[in-house]
């Protein structure tokens, strides 16, 4: 590889709070060079990819990610993407993606209006981004979850784009990778945990797979969406 | 100066969580006889000037862009300005 290591870029809005976790995770990783990106910054600092880390930007007033995705640094954000720059949003950081209308649908409150934190099992549906091309079509993985407002949906039009354009990169599933509705845990249309823009380089999802990424923490299937990105880089850079 | 009322609520037929634990609440207090419960949000705000169209205009882009999500939210909104008044609805 010709270059230097692979730098992330880490937004820290006011209320973030799985920031640190982020950095430190993507830190186990020899080729990552991670830093914060400050919510006021109008400068990525050459990232090669920005991750929007969960929280309670804004304390949610108003509605979920409403108020960060007015923050400076979206516009540099938004043009970053819209220029195919690689973009990943975890639970609060999808819910400012939507919010941004850099992904479709929006976030609502769980079904039962409950906060849920528990380990969920996701299908991987796509496996050919830039987030996912280290996993398996069908595998199936756990991640926790932990927000309030999960519950994924959009307009009947769209979700028919949605589904025609296949975006969809991960479904709440049982155990053995069947989207049930009982394997449902937010009432998400069609069990959508993560979805990804038409270019597949923006991806939005509620689970945290930074929280599975060390075997002291319960698990390391989180490691493959890390691994996939900074594979994507490197290639990219080598091509 | 105008003074505006905005009522932003779940569009139709976009499930609202919020109304469906309420009405499952009332019956426990003894209130059976209420349905179709939606909650929504209700924001008030003063706006500067003179001109009613402009403000109606105004408001309406703050709706659209900030104070609702139109993807799963409506919104309406009225205005007053002094003795006179004006109602707009979206």
């Amino acid at each position: 590889m010709t270059a230097g290591r692979v730098r992330f870029g880490v937004v820290v809005f006011p209320g973030s709070n799985c920031d640190y976790d982020a950095c430190h995770v993507l830190s186990t990783f020899p080729e990552a060079d991670p830093y914060y990106l400050w919510h006021k910054d109008h400068d990525l600092k050459a990232a090669d990819c920005v991750i929007l880390p969960g929280g309670f930007s804004y304390g949610d007033y108003l509605r979920t990610g409403a108020i960060a995705r007015f923050s400076p640094i979206m516009q540099e954000v938004a043009a970053f993407a819209n220029a195919g720059g690689l973009v990943l949003g975890i639970c609060n950081g999808f819910q400012i993606l939507t919010e941004a209308h850099l992904l479709h649908g929006a976030l609502r409150r769980n079904r039962g209006l409950r906060f849920l934190c528990m380990p969920v099992y996701l299908r991987v549906e796509r496996t050919d981004t830039p987030f996912t091309r280290c996993l398996e079509a069908g595998q199936v993985i756990q991640v926790p979850i932990n927000h309030f407002e999960g519950n994924w949906t959009a307009g009947a039009e769209r979700l028919q784009e949605i589904e025609r354009q296949n975006l969809v990169a991960f479904r709440y599933c049982d155990a053995d990778g069947q989207v049930a509705e009982a394997a449902n845990p937010n009432g998400a249309t069609d069990n959508v945990a993560g979805i990804v823009n038409e270019n597949a380089n923006v991806l939005g999802m509620m689970p945290h797979p930074e929280r599975v990424c060390e075997d002291i923490l319960g698990g390391t299937s989180g490691r493959g969406i890390f691994q996939s990105l900074l594979d994507t880089v490197l290639e990219r850079r080598g091509a | 100066m105008f003074k505006v009322s905005v009522y932003v609520t779940p569009k139709r037929g976009v499930v609202d969580p919020q109304g469906a634990v309420v009405e499952r609440a009332l019956p426990g207090l003894g209130h059976t006889t209420a349905g179709n419960i939606r909650v929504g949000r209700y924001i008030t705000l003063e706006v500067e000037g003179s001109d009613p169209e402009k403000a109606k205009a105004d408001v309406d882009d703050m709706c659209r862009r900030l104070l609702a999500n139109p993807i799963i939210e409506d919104y309406r909104f009225e205005i007053t300005a002094g003795d006179a008044s004006a109602k707009e609805g979206n």
